[in-house]
């Protein structure tokens, strides 16, 4: 039944830190492997050596100018990918029952068996976070890596998604974001995390905290409130002072 | 949107074999007999020939069953069993007509209300998806029951009823293109929203996630003779609307006939291409199109 759960027991999903991220695309390459290799049939690549390779990817990393009304421009590099919604509406287009979500863990997955590859989830879909694959024809999406996170054979710090789990600059963040003492939930409360597109009404799961403010400079002078370093060392010693000295001499 | 072929095919066919179906089955044209064998015929073909190009969109054709599940909340789901009732039932009665010369009326009244609902069903497929904002209205499944009932009508041989029908289908087209012109920017998704960000300032796009094409940008940021689009319109009220109606003025003769069919049926065919090809969805927002900025 492709309809929503009244209520889920938890809602997992991510926190992402636009501040921290440095756009380098680490999460795309190890999300790809991980649910190539794991959960579900691969995801794709059509041509991958040819004149237009295309390939099915769950995570995707765009990077963003924006331009304040005075100071200079800013470069944000925004990953993006499933927000796992409360009202999903990939869920409810579904005709055959494939698109779910989990009453125990708010997650929105797809049963691939029974998709038939119609297309109407992705079109509902505000964000671009599905895909469907050129090879198995079926529906792909974000799992949160449901097939690592509650995985046994992995180590414990394993046990996260594996673009969490691989980002070097510590720019996402996974947990329970129905709890309001989880880590998560704390950092959405002290950064002012936000909802992309709220118009669209889905009340999505993953967070992005914006960038924090960055320092005035005054673009006119150059130096504005930031001193200019003294020099530390006005008299040259050693090596330098003696080619210095024989060099005034000349 | 992405124009699919076999969509516009589905929708342009399915459409006037569910509005020829719709006459039958309120006993427009009175038919018996052979007679009554040819219309369903061409009943048939159009709509059974539409529901077989559709299948053919999906990425799994063999699972198609599995599509009849979920009507209780699935407007797809919902056209697939509509569908299936509407053609079960017209063919009893289409059967009473041509082998038995008998007119089971109620039966044909509930056929015609299943096949407008299958019509109806179709349009609130496109009209549910808040994320385009184009068919995002009441608008579309109204639109998709004037050509509907007015193309059947045509084809069903109803004279002046068809005359007011394709005027009035007109203005309904008229009038859902003024609206969806004006629907991204009334939407209030634009890059600010869609990153969050537009509160630091105006966003662009500085680089694209990737330097290929992807599932989403053939989807949903469909651009390709979108220029076009003021001559098709055109196109489609002189093919669909204005040559039928002149056919149709004219002393009744059968080639006339076929003539305003073939017509009604290019300017259909040429809307419903405009109605995927100028349909923005919000995703391509995230890639610096749509109403990006």
């Amino acid at each position: 039944m492709t309809t929503l759960p009244k209520s889920t027991e938890k809602q997992l999903g991510l926190v992402i830190d636009l501040d921290t991220c440095v756009g380098c695309h680490a999460c795309v390459v190890s999300c790809k492997g991980w649910n190539t290799e794991n959960y579900g049939a691969p995801l794709a690549d059509l041509d991958a050596y040819g004149a237009d390779p295309v390939g099915t990817f769950l995570n995707r990393v765009h990077s963003y100018e924006v331009e304040p009304e005075t100071g200079p421009a800013q470069l944000i590099h925004f990953p993006k990918s499933c927000l796992h919604c409360e009202d999903a509406p990939c869920v409810t287009v579904c005709p055959t029952g494939a698109s779910y979500k989990r009453v125990e863990d708010g997650i929105v997955l797809v049963n691939e068996d029974q998709c038939i590859g119609c297309g109407l989830c992705a079109w509902a879909c505000p964000y671009g976070a599905r895909e469907l694959d050129g090879a198995e024809k079926v529906m792909k999406k974000c799992t949160l890596c449901v097939d690592r996170i509650y995985n046994e054979n992995l180590p414990e710090e394993d046990r996260v998604p594996a673009c969490v789990r691989t980002c070097p600059a510590g720019a996402r963040h996974f947990g329970d974001l129905s709890d309001p003492s989880s880590d998560v939930s704390q950092l959405v409360r002290e950064r002012d995390g936000m909802d992309l597109m709220p118009e669209q009404g889905t009340k999505p799961a993953n967070k992005y905290l914006p960038p924090r403010p960055k320092d005035k400079i005054s673009v006119e002078s150059g130096q504005g409130e930031i001193p200019q370093l003294t020099p530390v060392a006005e008299e040259a010693k050693g090596f330098v002072g003696w080619l210095d000295r024989m060099l005034d001499k000349i | 949107m992405h124009p699919a072929p076999s969509v516009i095919l589905f929708t342009t066919l399915s459409g006037l074999g569910f509005g020829l179906l719709f006459w039958l089955g309120l006993g427009f044209p009175p038919v018996k007999g052979w007679a009554a064998f040819g219309y369903f015929t061409l009943a048939y073909l159009l709509s059974v020939g539409g529901l077989l190009a559709s299948v053919f969109h999906l990425g799994r054709p063999e699972r198609a069953l599995r599509a009849f599940t979920q009507w209780r909340s699935s407007w797809l789901s919902r056209e697939g069993v509509c569908s299936v009732a509407a053609l079960l039932t017209m063919a009893i009665y289409g059967a009473g007509l041509v082998f038995l010369g008998q007119n089971w009326t109620i039966l044909g009244v509930i056929g015609a209300g299943l096949s407008l609902a299958t019509v109806f069903t179709t349009g609130m497929i496109y009209a549910q998806l808040k994320t385009v904002p184009r068919w995002n209205t009441w608008v579309t499944p109204v639109l998709f029951l004037a050509f509907s009932i007015s193309g059947g009508s045509l084809l069903a041989g109803q004279g002046t009823v068809t005359l007011i029908l394709l005027l009035v289908t007109a203005g309904i087209l008229l009038f859902w293109w003024q609206i969806g012109d004006g629907a991204m920017g009334a939407s209030g998704s634009n890059l600010g929203t869609a990153t969050g960000l537009g509160s630091i300032g105006r966003v662009t796009q500085f680089e694209a996630p990737h330097t290929g094409r992807n599932y989403l940008l053939n989807e949903f940021a469909f651009e390709v003779g979108r220029k076009q689009a003021a001559k098709l319109r055109v196109i489609a009220l002189v093919a669909g609307f204005a040559v039928p109606t002149v056919c149709l003025l004219l002393p009744v003769s059968v080639f006339g006939l076929g003539i305003a069919a073939v017509a009604h049926f290019i300017g259909v065919a040429a809307s419903r291409w405009l109605f995927f090809a100028e349909a923005e969805h919000v995703t391509a927002i995230y890639y610096g199109k749509a109403g990006a900025v």
